[in-house]
């Protein structure tokens, strides 16, 4: 018996049905309006006919979501002209005059106790008519998600696109002085209802999240070497799908659910495998002496975008689904590394280095051009919003990473800070299916 | 079988040195308490150099040993503070799995003492600095604990007696983020089981 073994029965993991709230939450600082960001109004919502007080501002999380878009740019609640809360109540020539192209106008009733009637009303006040009107149905416990859905109406409604306000992110928390150093979380995608997965001693890696957004894979190291497992979010169970000698890391789930790409080195140096979820069936894609690791498939789900430094340095590179010859797809720099794609495909984010500073760039695959989107030195992780509009990623600021999102034309910037940890490797989950 | 007679005394000095090291408030003093030989070009200074030499020295003594168990046991020439065997970590350079010329050579007294030691497992930590994509880093320290696996198995250890893991960038010995304490977490560190 070794002494790693004792150790090891000591340092079990917890594992966490996702309503298990995390202590800390995350909290959003928002960089300054964006030029040519429209200006709209989110006026507070009337709740003067409620037995008790909401335990959000509805209103608030709204004006807070439009505003990280990048898109819009909601006027500050204390220079509000008016506070109406019917589209009857406004005087829009006020509201003109204040510089506002759109006005949110709401009000909460209340049904029976904890059951509510949330109704809003977005109006264009340049032309003086109603755009969108919604009643919606809510409880206490659901009250941030209603307030992230009409940030999503509203959004689709003047843009064209849906929005991804209402869904949410994966990403690990390492901790210091507290009694588990590594948290597995998910939260709401401004950093709030942060929610504990798994705590573990050891490192937690690479979160993944199903296409129906009710699983994660991950790598965890609390059998003190990395092994990918799949957890179901709901109910916390899990199975370990790989634990193979050496490597076993970067799962990244099919379009369809049905594969997980990951990478082992059980053959000898890292490659990209293929696993049917049902069948347990391992298929090997990529055979080289190098580093190939960091997979993510295209959404037809028939293609493999990975890293390799088989050419001498990490650059990005495709391979069928089903194997064969891969093809290099990044030129420009030394270090290309952990694509994510576009939900159209047409864009791959990726960590790019360059004399010595590493910065998340996105390539546009038709004209191969490369834009850096951030200005920082120890980037990493992108992800693009289920909408492409946005990516989340990590950056390394003093002793902590810190998560930060990305308007994909580089010029809306957020940072969802927090004082409690480091945070790294955000992935941000689907769409709700509707 | 208690845990009192399970933990050896060189597994406790090796607990307080890796927490030495942790606390270590220079570079300085990192080196000298882990490195007793060159073991990479660009971490080396001249005064860490010099300690180098007694450790050569005690190399050729502990090379005729191995094999004759009567003269030091496993766990006596893992308990040594000094000679080529106390060095536990080598370290690379930055994106890059090679290991030195003078890396090799530790690597292949730890080899020799593998095969002469049966009862001895070793499990090998591959480790990289921050810099990239965590994925990326971690199969750099994969590939980085392969480079030392492959010496040990060349100068006769057995497979079954050598554990790879990679963490990455998961566990820096430094947590600065300079070119000194990037050369440091780029490493492989050696820790020994008796059985």
């Amino acid at each position: 018996m070794q002494l790693k073994k004792l150790v090891r029965m000591f340092s079990a993991v917890m594992l966490l049905g996702v309503l298990q709230p995390a202590h800390a939450a995350l909290t959003i600082e928002i960089a300054e309006g964006v030029d040519g960001a429209l200006p709209i109004a989110v006026v507070p919502f009337d709740t003067s006919k409620l037995s008790n007080k909401l335990p959000v501002d509805l209103a608030e999380i709204v004006a807070s979501d439009l505003n990280r878009s990048g898109v819009l740019n909601s006027m500050n609640r204390a220079a509000l002209p008016a506070n109406p809360h019917y589209s009857n109540q406004v005087k829009y020539q006020r509201w003109r005059s204040a510089g506002q192209d759109y006005l949110v106008v709401g009000r909460v009733l209340e049904k029976s106790p904890g059951v509510y009637n949330i109704e809003f009303q977005l109006l264009d006040v340049l032309k003086q008519k109603q755009l969108l009107g919604r009643s919606m149905p809510a409880k206490t416990r659901n009250l941030r998600s209603r307030a992230h859905q009409i940030s999503d109406f509203i959004y689709e409604q003047i843009t064209g696109t849906r929005g991804a306000f209402n869904t949410r992110i994966a990403y690990v928390r390492a901790q210091k002085n507290a009694a588990r150093k590594y948290v597995l979380q998910v939260a709401d995608t401004d950093g709030f209802n942060a929610q504990n997965v798994l705590e573990s001693d050891e490192p937690i890696m690479s979160p993944s999240w199903s296409p129906d957004g009710k699983s994660l894979a991950y790598v965890s190291f609390e059998n003190e070497r990395p092994e990918i497992f799949i957890q179901h979010l709901a109910t916390a169970r899990r199975s370990k799908v790989a634990g193979f000698r050496g490597l076993n890391s970067a799962p990244s789930w099919s379009p369809d659910g049905k594969f997980l790409a990951l990478v082992l080195s059980k053959d000898g140096s890292p490659d990209v495998y293929t696993l049917n979820t049902a069948t347990k069936r391992l298929k090997r894609l990529t055979k080289h002496r190098s580093i190939d690791t960091e997979p993510v498939w295209t959404s037809d789900g028939r293609a493999i975008i990975f890293t390799s430094d088989r050419a001498g340095s990490p650059q990005l590179y495709q391979v069928n689904a089903n194997g064969g010859k891969p093809k290099r797809l990044t030129f420009e720099g030394r270090y290309n590394t952990a694509a994510s794609l576009s939900p159209d495909g047409k864009f791959v984010a990726m960590v790019h280095g360059d004399k010595g500073q590493y910065k998340i760039a996105q390539y546009e695959r038709e004209t191969g051009n490369l834009i850096v989107l951030t200005d920082s030195s120890l980037d990493e992780s992108p992800s693009f919003s289920p909408n492409g509009k946005m990516l989340l990623y990590a950056s390394t600021r003093g002793n902590n990473g810190f998560l930060f999102a990305v308007s994909i034309d580089g010029r809306a910037k957020h940072k969802l800070s927090d004082q409690a940890g480091d945070i790294r490797e955000p992935v941000w989950g689907p769409f709700e299916s509707k | 079988m208690t845990i009192s007679n399970l933990v050896k005394p060189w597994m406790i000095a090796g607990l307080l040195a890796v927490f030495a090291a942790s606390c270590a408030s220079t570079q300085e003093e990192f080196i000298v308490e882990e490195d007793g030989a060159p073991v990479d070009g660009q971490a080396q200074t001249g005064s860490v150099g010099d300690g180098s030499s007694g450790g050569a020295d005690a190399t050729g003594l502990a090379d005729g040993d191995f094999g004759d168990g009567t003269a030091m046991n496993a766990l006596e020439t893992l308990e040594q503070e000094d000679g080529t065997m106390s060095v536990r970590i080598v370290y690379f350079e930055f994106d890059s799995a090679k290991l030195t010329s003078e890396s090799i050579e530790v690597l292949e007294t730890h080899g020799n003492f593998i095969s002469a030691n049966g009862e001895v497992t070793v499990r090998l930590e591959g480790h990289a600095d921050e810099r990239g994509s965590r994925e990326y880093n971690i199969a750099l320290g994969d590939r980085r604990a392969q480079s030392v696996r492959r010496v040990l198995l060349f100068q006769g250890a057995s497979t079954d007696q050598i554990e790879t893991v990679s963490y990455g960038e998961e566990q820096p010995a430094v947590t600065d983020h300079t070119e000194e304490a990037w050369s440091l977490n780029r490493r492989v560190e050696l820790i020994y089981t008796v059985n």
